[in-house]
């Protein structure tokens, strides 16, 4: 599809907002950080340090630079791909990161893959048959799974599906990957308890979006050109509620790669969310940053991505 | 069999289930035929159920709807014994539908070529380069400006009357043997509804179809109807042609509806007139706009160099299409919208331009009226509490005398005490707009600024409101600006009228005297397009095409 010009602005205008916001989030992230209690040196070289060498690293770590410098310093290290030197093992950050990296976004893709085209279809279909049976089991099961937490259904799978059956590895990392079943097998628990937190809010939204357009009178025009149910919100309900429906994924979504510690230690995943607890825990600044920061570039991609999709989808913003 | 009725209706009942669960009856033992090729209108105000008739035709009932008995049969096809896959299978093809907001009823993310070929997709009557060469002759028969590319476009980039006339297309795409309009010009402008009306009684016409016309408006059925079905609480009152309806109604209902047409001479009131009198408002030199300000001037600039005075007393008609500015007017007197440029003047004070440096006393002086009293009341408040409000921001009343004055101003309006206590919900449209009249009226104003009062109701009702207002401005010396854009309220109403186009006023006249006084071509235009009760009107109707290219907005 070609883009007129003024949809080319629209789109610009909406990456420029998406760019600001990243300036504005790494600032807050940065000053956060500084805000935690407790002086780096200090625990760095533990309680017998004498306050000469606690000065003496600090001066070493640039420590006593006015903090807004040290902030510029990062930011041009962050864009040139340089995340800092972890202040606990000495490793750049980069390479900490990357690993865990790989593996949240492989847990993160494998469950996107699996939940938004089941969330959509049960969503969809839920608007479809509205009232019938399906409709209300589908709501019933969706506010049964939001009620639930998730280190309850993730210790409940352990149990029934490592533990007693015995059917599936309790550990996904480090298990065996050589074969697609193999591989399916290792990923099917976290992947399952992560679904099922993201797939019940997604087929709530959907399922909502999809009701409001079938409401219009333009999806009553359809029917009475005598369209199937099935052409009614497949080609006139759905294509309107894009924008709403892209939304409700990116929100769900973006809880995928920052808020899985809890899947992430269930099933002693070595994931970026788990480096991030270790690291506030040893007050190592450079790789908090770091993991906060790609939380909240994931985050913000999502939504730049579901509200690009909304402009793209209307013919009246794209004219 | 050339005598079998198209289409026949025996004895049909529709019912509704509420909120509570409960069963009713809208649609009482309805029995009628229709002849091919021959257009009946069902007639009768909202709630009479003309459109629920009018869908049922289809198999379509609305949610919580259902046929609960009789029958209806279209050529050899019992819709009400049908499966509804086989309903889908006559709808677009034997019976079609034209509705009431083509702006609605077009997918706004779909081009129009698309939607309006899309029964012979779903039927598989046409391959697609066919059925957009018939799609383009429609276009054409209905007098569309661009045949070739307008199907290209997306439904927000024409206009009104233009959607309407290519909802008509959509609907004859099948060759249906009968259609239904669902008041398909009520939504539009006098000066558009003409052309739509035009257009659509030559397709009808040239393809020999049957038509179901619904409408609340017996002018424009006149125009297009050849027999006329007139209902009330879903039962039929009288059938007959539309001459004898016209000419010669004999069930009291119908003879209510034509008097509510009889345009009522307006008898202005008995003040003294001389030219010392201070106007009750005067505007000078008005403009307002909107959009951000630069230079002292908004980006958008509606009204321009507004002139013009009221005489206490007297009723100042505004009257023109949509977009014209009427409302903006309204709103720029009352300072919602400040203008930019101009001055306002009530009782001989300058008012400040915006509605924030307005003094109590200024915009107690001042009143207006809004159009949907569903959005100017607020639904989780009763009656007495909306009422009360005024009262106790402009006279700091209290208490039991607040309780009496909110009586007293329901008796004003003509309603009863009791309704205090209940919610705006629990009231049908004239009560509401009565309430909305009656929160005015509690500032004490001299001036009431009413915005299309009774676009929303039916006529009945809305004659019933317009005597109210006659009645109240004899009680209470009261002055009215009247903004509408149906000319036979006005006339009603108002001693003087404003023709505004594209936000300037182009003409002042006498109410009274609109139609012989007009000069200025855009007034001439608007009071020839008002539809007549009289069947001939349409066809014998002539207009200066030129005219017609330079102001019709079609």
């Amino acid at each position: 599809m070609l883009l007129s010009y003024s949809t080319s602005i629209l789109v610009l205008q909406r990456l420029a907002i998406a760019l600001l916001t990243l300036v504005i989030v790494s600032f807050a992230v940065f000053f956060a950080t500084e805000l935690l209690p407790g002086d780096v040196a200090q625990i760095l070289l533990g309680q017998a340090a004498t306050p000469e060498a606690v000065a003496g690293l600090r001066e070493a770590m640039g420590l006593n630079q006015p903090a807004f410098l040290r902030f510029l310093g990062w930011l041009a290290g962050l864009l040139h791909g340089d995340f800092g030197i972890s202040y606990v093992n000495n490793m750049p950050v980069a390479d900490l990161i990357g690993d865990r990296l790989v593996n949240s976004l492989r847990l993160a893709g494998v469950t996107t893959l699996v939940s938004v085209p089941v969330s959509l279809c049960l969503g969809i279909g839920a608007a479809m048959w509205r009232g019938s049976l399906f409709d209300r089991i589908v709501t019933v099961l969706t506010i049964s799974v939001i009620s639930v937490p998730e280190f309850m259904v993730a210790t409940l799978a352990v149990l029934i599906f490592a533990v007693w059956l015995g059917w599936l590895p309790a550990l996904s990392y480090g298990a065996d990957v050589s074969s697609f079943s193999a591989m399916l097998k290792a990923y099917a628990m976290p992947v399952i308890s992560l679904s099922f937190v993201v797939c019940a809010q997604m087929i709530r939204m959907t399922r909502a979006a999809v009701i409001d357009t079938i409401n219009t009178p333009y999806v009553e025009m359809a029917l009475l050109k005598g369209a199937r149910r099935s052409r009614m919100v497949l080609r006139h309900a759905l294509p309107n509620a894009l924008g709403p429906i892209a939304n409700a994924i990116a929100l769900s979504l973006s809880y995928l790669v920052g808020g899985v510690i809890i899947v992430e230690t269930i099933f002693n995943y070595p994931g970026v969310a788990k480096l991030m607890v270790d690291a506030v825990a040893t007050r190592d600044l450079p790789l908090i940053q770091s993991c906060a920061m790609i939380f909240c570039v994931s985050y913000l991609s999502l939504i730049t991505l579901a509200d690009l999709m909304a402009i793209l989808s209307n013919p009246r913003l794209r004219k | 069999m050339s005598n079998q009725p198209l289409v026949s209706i025996r004895d049909l009942k529709i019912g509704a289930t509420t909120d509570a669960g409960r069963r009713v009856e809208i649609i009482r033992g309805v029995s009628f035929d229709i002849q091919p090729g021959e257009i009946v209108a069902l007639i009768g105000e909202s709630g009479s159920g003309k459109t629920t008739i009018a869908l049922s035709l289809m198999g379509h009932t609305r949610t919580g709807c259902g046929i609960d008995a009789g029958t209806i049969r279209i050529d050899q096809h019992d819709v009400t014994a049908m499966s509804e896959a086989k309903r889908a299978r006559i709808r677009g093809t034997e019976v079609s539908y034209v509705p009431q907001s083509a702006a609605a009823a077009f997918n706004p993310s779909q081009r129009i070529i698309d939607q309006v070929i899309e029964v012979t997709a779903i039927h598989k009557l046409l391959d697609r380069d066919a059925a957009e060469k018939k799609a383009v002759e429609l276009f054409r028969a209905l007098a569309l400006p661009n045949p070739d590319t307008i199907g290209a476009r997306y439904p927000h980039q024409v206009s009104g009357g233009q959607l309407q006339r290519l909802s008509a297309a959509m609907a004859l795409i099948g060759d249906p043997k009968l259609v239904i309009f669902d008041e398909p010009t009520t939504a539009l402008d006098v000066t558009t509804q003409i052309e739509v009306l035009r257009a659509f009684r030559s397709v009808m016409e040239k393809g020999g179809m049957a038509g179901v016309y619904v409408s609340h408006d017996l002018a424009v059925v006149a125009q297009i109807a050849d027999r006329i079905i007139v209902l009330k609480s879903g039962e039929i009152q009288e059938e007959g042609t539309a001459q004898q309806i016209l000419d010669a109604p004999t069930h009291p209902y119908t003879r209510e509806l034509l008097a509510a047409f009889e345009p009522v001479p307006h008898v202005p009131l008995d003040v003294p007139q001389d030219a010392s009198r201070q106007p009750i408002l005067e505007v000078r030199n008005l403009s307002a706009g909107y959009g951000p300000v630069r230079n002292g001037e908004p980006a958008a600039k509606i009204l321009k160099d507004i002139n013009f005075r009221l005489q206490p007393g007297k009723n100042l008609g505004v009257i023109g299409e949509s977009g014209s500015g009427k409302s903006t007017l309204a709103r720029a007197i009352s300072g919602i919208l400040p203008p930019y440029q101009g001055e306002v003047v009530v009782n001989g004070v300058v008012q400040e331009p915006s509605l924030a440096q307005r003094s109590k006393e200024q915009l107690r002086h001042a009143q207006i009226v809004f159009q949907l009293p569903d959005t100017a009341l607020n639904p989780a408040q009763p009656i007495g509490a909306i009422l009360a409000r005024p009262l106790r921001f402009y006279h700091n009343m209290r208490g039991a005398a607040c309780e009496a004055r909110v009586i007293e101003l329901l008796d004003m309006v003509q309603l009863p005490a009791a309704l205090r206590h209940r919610l705006p919900g629990e009231l049908s449209g004239g009560q509401k707009q009565r309430v909305n009249l009656a929160r005015a009226l509690a500032a004490d104003p001299k001036l009431i600024l009413c915005d299309e009062i009774t676009s929303a109701l039916d006529t009945v009702v809305g004659a019933a409101i317009i005597e109210l207002l006659k009645e109240l401005q004899r009680e209470l010396e009261l002055s009215y600006m009247f903004i509408s854009h149906d000319l036979s309220t006005v006339e009603a109403i108002c001693d003087d009228v404003l023709v505004m186009y594209k936000g300037e006023v182009v003409e002042a006249l006498p109410a009274a005297r609109m139609s012989e006084d007009a000069r200025h071509p855009y007034s001439r235009l608007l009071v020839s397009s008002v539809p007549k009760l009289d069947t001939g009107w349409l066809a014998g109707l002539e207009q200066d095409p030129e005219l017609i290219a330079r102001f019709a907005n079609r």
